[in-house]
């Protein structure tokens, strides 16, 4: 245990003499912004997608639109994230002429990528809400997209609270692979401190240490939003 | 106030209404029997589009609003609708369950100038007095979840008079509730009657009926093949069916 000891002392020193820790930080807001934007931009686009795909479809444009949807749904859940990364950074983007840094291009296809899936989450979601609320939204003059925006989408959301939690800290842990287009977050800090010491048993044990943290953090949130959620299922 | 000319509507390939014709006037109150399956709630569904008519017109206050032109919207906000599962807002408390629409309805209407805080004011004070009229008042702040079926099926009828409609649709407002509820309910009904509000009734209570209504009508095979006053209607019924149909349900 002597050169455990050791090791220790080492990885300290450096994060706490010579710039580990500012490393560390960086990694740590840049895999909490990447994943907490990603989410952000998920469930928006999950919520807009699973409203075309449970929109009466007599109209043209809803099956379009919902062509679409189901079109770039299987596209992101079809490729890993490490793929779509590398080709929105390398191939995407400077087709198109614009300049992005990694952590941006990181948001972007988090956000993409999350819709998908929270996109499928969120229909299953509706369709488990009474299609009674939707009809009473209706019968009182709400428009279709009012109905949902007030009524049924907020309870789809506290159904699949737990789902989407699950999503969140899927999304921290895929963060992590985010180095490929050159965005530094956790993993980059701790590779970088153990570069500098030719020691990596210390810093990946204190990195695989911040990750089950933070996601211990998210589940404890969660269940707190849960209980919050849950007031008006119980009665007094 | 409504006139419906040569309704018809289709699931798939089955017909389920066939044609009907009916004139209601203000401060009708009629109620709608008819066997199981006779599309009696499809037809009152079609009244407020929330079945698209295949066929015919439903004139209210003067537009066809089985045009699909029409903003529906506009026009469901002056015909009321009770539930048999009373669909109460889940997420919304007993109070906004009332006033939701009417803030929504007002903060929109370009002609209302008044400031939104003002109007959320008023519209809580009016769900308020509508609350205070069915007793529940102290429930204003509760989820629905917390209210017997009564409650909730007396919530959901003054939730369709705040918006102040011309008329009520009550798709079997009492059919699923526990039997010692259905009296609370079919007693604000008989106020509102009274008040001289226009009602559309699906209902299998006989009673009521007889009571109440002004008009029963009786709808079998996707027509309606009686519409009489309920004395006349009860007492010497002329369509056979409508005979038989009687013997099984007036015991």
């Amino acid at each position: 245990m002597g050169n455990f000891q050791l090791k220790i002392n080492q990885f300290v020193e450096i994060v706490m003499h010579q710039g580990g820790m500012n490393q560390i930080l960086e990694g740590l807001k840049n895999t909490v912004i990447i994943a907490v934007s990603g989410l952000i931009i998920g469930i928006i686009i999950g919520i807009l997608i699973a409203t075309v795909r449970v929109v009466p479809k007599y109209k043209l444009l809803p099956r379009i639109l919902n062509g679409f949807c189901t079109f770039y749904v299987s596209l992101f859940r079809g490729t890993p994230m490490v793929v779509q990364l590398l080709v929105f950074y390398y191939v995407l983007l400077p087709i198109i002429g614009v300049k992005l840094t990694g952590v941006q291009v990181s948001i972007l296809v988090f956000g993409l990528n999350s819709g998908a899936y929270i996109s499928e989450m969120m229909r299953a979601g509706i369709q488990s809400v009474d299609p009674g609320q939707m009809e009473a939204g209706r019968a009182v003059g709400l428009s279709f997209a009012t109905t949902m925006r007030m009524i049924v989408i907020p309870q789809a959301i506290k159904n699949i609270l737990p789902t989407l939690g699950n999503e969140f800290i899927q999304l921290i842990k895929e963060t992590s692979v985010v180095s490929f287009v050159g965005a530094s977050d956790l993993y980059v800090a701790f590779n970088y401190i153990g570069s500098n010491s030719y020691e990596f048993m210390v810093p990946y044990l204190a990195m695989a240490i911040i990750y089950i943290v933070l996601v211990l953090l998210i589940t404890l949130g969660i269940r707190i939003m849960e209980k919050q959620l849950r007031k008006s299922d119980k009665r007094n | 106030m409504l006139d419906v000319i040569d309704l018809k509507k289709n699931f798939d390939d089955q017909t389920v209404l066939d044609g009907i014709n009916i004139h209601i006037n203000k401060g009708d109150i009629v109620v709608v029997t008819g066997p199981s399956g006779s599309g009696k709630s499809t037809f009152l569904r079609c009244l407020n589009c929330m079945e698209d008519p295949d066929g015919g017109q439903i004139i209210f206050n003067g537009v066809d609003i089985a045009d699909m032109k029409v903003d529906i919207n506009v026009h469901r906000r002056h015909m009321g609708m009770v539930f048999q599962h009373f669909n109460l807002f889940n997420n919304k408390t007993v109070l906004q369950n009332i006033s939701l629409a009417p803030i929504y309805v007002r903060t929109k209407d370009k002609n209302d100038k008044t400031p939104k805080k003002e109007i959320i004011a008023e519209e809580n004070v009016k769900a308020l007095e509508l609350l205070e009229r069915i007793g529940l008042q102290d429930k204003a702040g509760m989820y629905p979840v917390t209210l017997s079926g009564g409650q909730k099926q007396r919530v959901a009828i003054v939730r369709a008079l705040a918006m102040n409609p011309d008329m009520i649709l009550f798709d079997e407002p009492t059919s699923a509730l526990d039997p010692e509820m259905v009296g609370e309910v079919l007693d604000l009904m008989k106020e509102l009657a009274k008040e001289g509000m226009t009602m559309v009734i699906v209902t299998h209570e006989m009673g009521f009926a007889k009571e109440v209504a002004n008009r029963v009508i009786f709808i079998d095979e996707g027509i309606i093949k009686e519409d009489a006053p309920p004395k006349e209607f009860f007492e010497n019924p002329k369509d056979p069916r409508l005979k038989e149909f009687l013997s099984k349900v007036l015991m």
